[in-house]
């Protein structure tokens, strides 16, 4: 942003050429090209498994397209900067696993309650605490949504492939941008460390949702669902503060409505655009009475697990929410209309499994797996069979 | 020329009206010696409300919060006639702050863009926007919980980098917001809420660890000395680097509630009683200085800032790529031509 116009031309040419070449690279790899095409331009970042490819390559990338990256001494410090590089005008990002996504926690809040537009990649770990460090796992889900105190809303994207990592950070961007949050691509270990096949767009093609910037006397934090944003030296004397404050954006920490108006515009900005913001990958089968619903790592071996099953003649649906928050509720609901059985394969002990059983009508039965390891297709095809069996 | 408080003979020759000021102080301009006014400047009605500088103040959240008799005040007032003897636009300014008293200084009060961040973050945040907008002054003002406790690690990481931040820390040796608990900088064998058998622990030498870790310009000073406060403040500001002021500074409701005395003046009596310049100290052992407070300007080294090198590094890729691509398209050319 703000960038001068040879400097935008010799990034598209660099861009274009890097486009260009064959890519075989890993998720995390393929997140960080994501966002240099999404128009990164600060990236504050700490070392961590199995995210560490992805400072990497920003580091290597974001000089070549006019871009800063910094090395923090914590994660407290990174996310700070990230937020701190946001409102002096940067499309900035951090990435990270469990451990280091759980000292960001507080600031992610700060970022939620001063509307702050940034890209968090966690890449998630087993734990909890240190765990199995180098070892996949989907554990992340519930902290990604309620890790902050405080009520609040988070958008969360969860890619199943390298080439999908890519595409969401793009989208990560654009809805940090114009819902004015931030955005956490929730990737795990298996896809960070997967290496795929990834094809990179003509840059001058990737869409970047521009800031939207207030106007003189327009307020900054209220007026709008989604207020406009200004940027530190615009001259408008902008206060930005993580207390509880006006539409000016100074504090009032006492009168209850205040707080009250501007919680729930908060968390109303994103309820409001859930449907907007739902992205699930459904393959239903008339008639189906047994479903499988996964994401992420998960939802390959899942998937396989479906096809061999509608193989041997058992009618199986499938569904794929890529959109973990805000949960994608009326899409989960229609993808498990007329089943009796829902099974959610995922690498926790049934964080997401919960969810969806508010939503939805069927029994659901989670096939938690831990211990680091991705689920076989085998096993989730057993599932299948013993539902479709049992139906 | 500025060590002890005020030059006596200049003070009587201003109050007579006969100084030369051009020639006493060529950096401060005229002001009142006392007060820190400019008496030629101030409206003719008197009082704090028509006080010149308060253009530099968002006026709507005034008066401040400060316990009367506090040193935030006093900081406030220094830092705004730095930066107005400066001749600095308030529009290329950012102030980032943490939690506490000392936090509210320039947040909300100095009219500015003002980050309020997180306890303890603050200079991690403006390093964010000290990379993105080396073109204005990023200015951090918090206190001694806050950026030697909590955000410790983050200062003397940014010592080293040395990015171009000023960095004034207040310390009044105590958690002053939360009622008066013991801090990393309250000395040994003194009583705060927390330590009401008195405390075990020893204090930091903030300045001294900053000045250890890299920092491109230290200073201490103590909100006795508002002169040599704020030329060290202007000093700061104009260096390229990290640049950071030790400001103590008394709290007589949290801290002299447990320590003795509430009475601002004795303490400010105090803070000067303890002060002793730098240059006086040759010669002195650790347990001479003792109990003593190491005034004035600690280091100043010339050092690669971390931004000009970010910058710097973008220049020489942008070139190589640019080059590169210029390379290709002679040969996309030549290829075209010779026809093949």
């Amino acid at each position: 942003m703000n960038r001068p116009a040879e400097n935008i031309e010799l990034t598209d040419l660099y861009l274009a050429g890097l486009a260009e070449q064959e890519h075989f690279i890993q998720g995390d790899e393929a997140a960080a090209l994501g966002a240099i095409f999404a128009g990164c331009t600060f990236f504050g970042g700490y070392p961590i498994t199995p995210a560490s490819e992805i400072a990497e390559v920003m580091a290597r990338e974001l000089p070549n397209v006019g871009g800063y990256y910094v090395q923090f001494e914590d994660e407290l410090a990174s996310i700070s900067a990230v937020i701190g590089a946001a409102w002096a005008g940067a499309r900035a990002m951090t990435a990270t696993s469990g451990p280091g996504f759980s000292l960001m926690q507080e600031n992610i809040g700060y970022a939620c309650m001063t509307e702050t537009p940034c890209v968090i990649i966690n890449v998630q770990r087993s734990g909890p605490s240190t765990g199995q460090a180098t070892l996949p796992a989907q554990g992340d889900v519930m902290q990604a949504r309620w890790g902050t105190h405080g009520d609040h809303e988070i958008i969360a994207l969860a890619p199943s492939s390298a080439q999908e990592a890519f595409d969401l950070v793009i989208r990560c961007f654009n809805l940090a941008e114009e819902y004015r949050t931030p955005v956490i691509l929730l990737m795990d270990g298996e896809i960070g460390h997967l290496r795929e096949r990834v094809i990179l767009p003509d840059p001058r093609t990737v869409e970047q949702t521009q800031r939207r910037k207030a106007r003189e006397g327009e307020d900054v934090f209220g007026g709008a669902i989604v207020p406009p944003m200004t940027e530190f030296g615009d001259g408008g004397f902008v206060h930005v503060t993580g207390s509880t404050h006006k539409e000016d954006g100074l504090r009032d920490v006492q009168t209850q409505s205040v707080h009250d108006r501007l919680v729930r515009r908060l968390v109303a900005k994103i309820e409001q655009a859930r449907e907007e913001i739902a992205l699930v990958d459904v393959d239903s089968e008339e008639g189906a009475e047994v479903g499988v619903l996964a994401y992420g790592a998960t939802a390959r071996p899942a998937k396989g697990a479906v096809l061999r099953a509608r193989s041997e003649g058992r009618s199986v649906s499938f569904c794929r929410p890529v959109t973990i928050w805000p949960f994608p509720i009326s899409r989960i609901q229609e993808a498990s209309r007329g089943l009796r059985q829902l099974l959610v394969p995922e690498m926790n002990l049934g964080q997401l499994a919960r969810e969806v059983e508010r939503f939805v009508d069927c029994e659901v039965v989670p096939l938690s797996k831990i211990g680091g390891v991705v689920h076989s297709s085998q096993e989730i095809h057993a599932a299948i069979v013993e539902a479709t069996d049992s139906c | 020329m500025l060590k002890g408080l005020i030059d006596p003979e200049f003070f009587e020759a201003f109050t007579s009206g006969e100084a030369d000021e051009s020639q006493h102080l060529p950096v401060y301009g005229t002001r009142d010696p006392l007060l820190g006014l400019c008496p030629s400047e101030v409206e003719e009605e008197s009082g704090p409300a028509h006080h010149r500088l308060l253009r530099y103040l968002r006026k709507e959240v005034l008066p401040t919060t400060f316990c009367v008799g506090c040193g935030g005040g006093t900081v406030l007032n220094t830092f705004a006639h730095a930066i107005d003897e400066m001749h600095i636009d308030p529009r290329e300014i950012v102030c980032v702050t943490g939690i506490g008293c000392s936090s509210w200084i320039p947040s909300p009060y100095f009219l500015c863009d003002t980050l309020h961040t997180t306890h303890g973050r603050a200079i991690a945040f403006a390093c964010g926007v000290k990379v993105m907008r080396p073109d204005m002054k990023v200015i951090i003002i918090a206190g001694d919980g806050d950026l030697a406790g909590i955000g410790g690690n983050h200062l003397i990481h940014a010592a080293r980098r040395n990015l171009d931040l000023s960095v004034f820390l207040v310390n009044n040796f105590i958690y002053g917001m939360t009622g008066g608990q013991v801090s990393p900088t309250t000395p040994f064998g003194t009583r705060t809420t927390t330590t009401p058998y008195l405390n075990l622990e020893h204090p930091f030498k903030i300045a001294d660890v900053v000045a250890a870790a890299g920092g491109s310009y230290v200073a201490r000073w103590t909100t006795y000395h508002v002169f040599q406060l704020m030329e060290s403040m202007q000093n700061a500001i104009n260096k390229k680097g990290f640049s950071f002021v030790e400001i103590i500074s008394q709290c007589p409701v949290s801290y002299g509630k447990m320590t003795g005395t509430s009475d601002p003046v004795t303490l400010l009596k105090q803070l000067r009683d303890a002060s002793i310049h730098v240059d006086d100290t040759d010669g002195m052992s650790e347990e001479d200085l003792e109990g003593k407070f190491v005034v004035g300007k600690l280091v100043e080294r010339q050092r690669a800032e971390f931004g000009d090198g970010l910058r710097q590094l973008i220049s020489e890729r942008r070139e190589s790529i640019s080059a590169e691509l210029d390379r290709g398209l002679r040969q996309d050319t030549s290829a075209l031509e010779t026809g093949r």
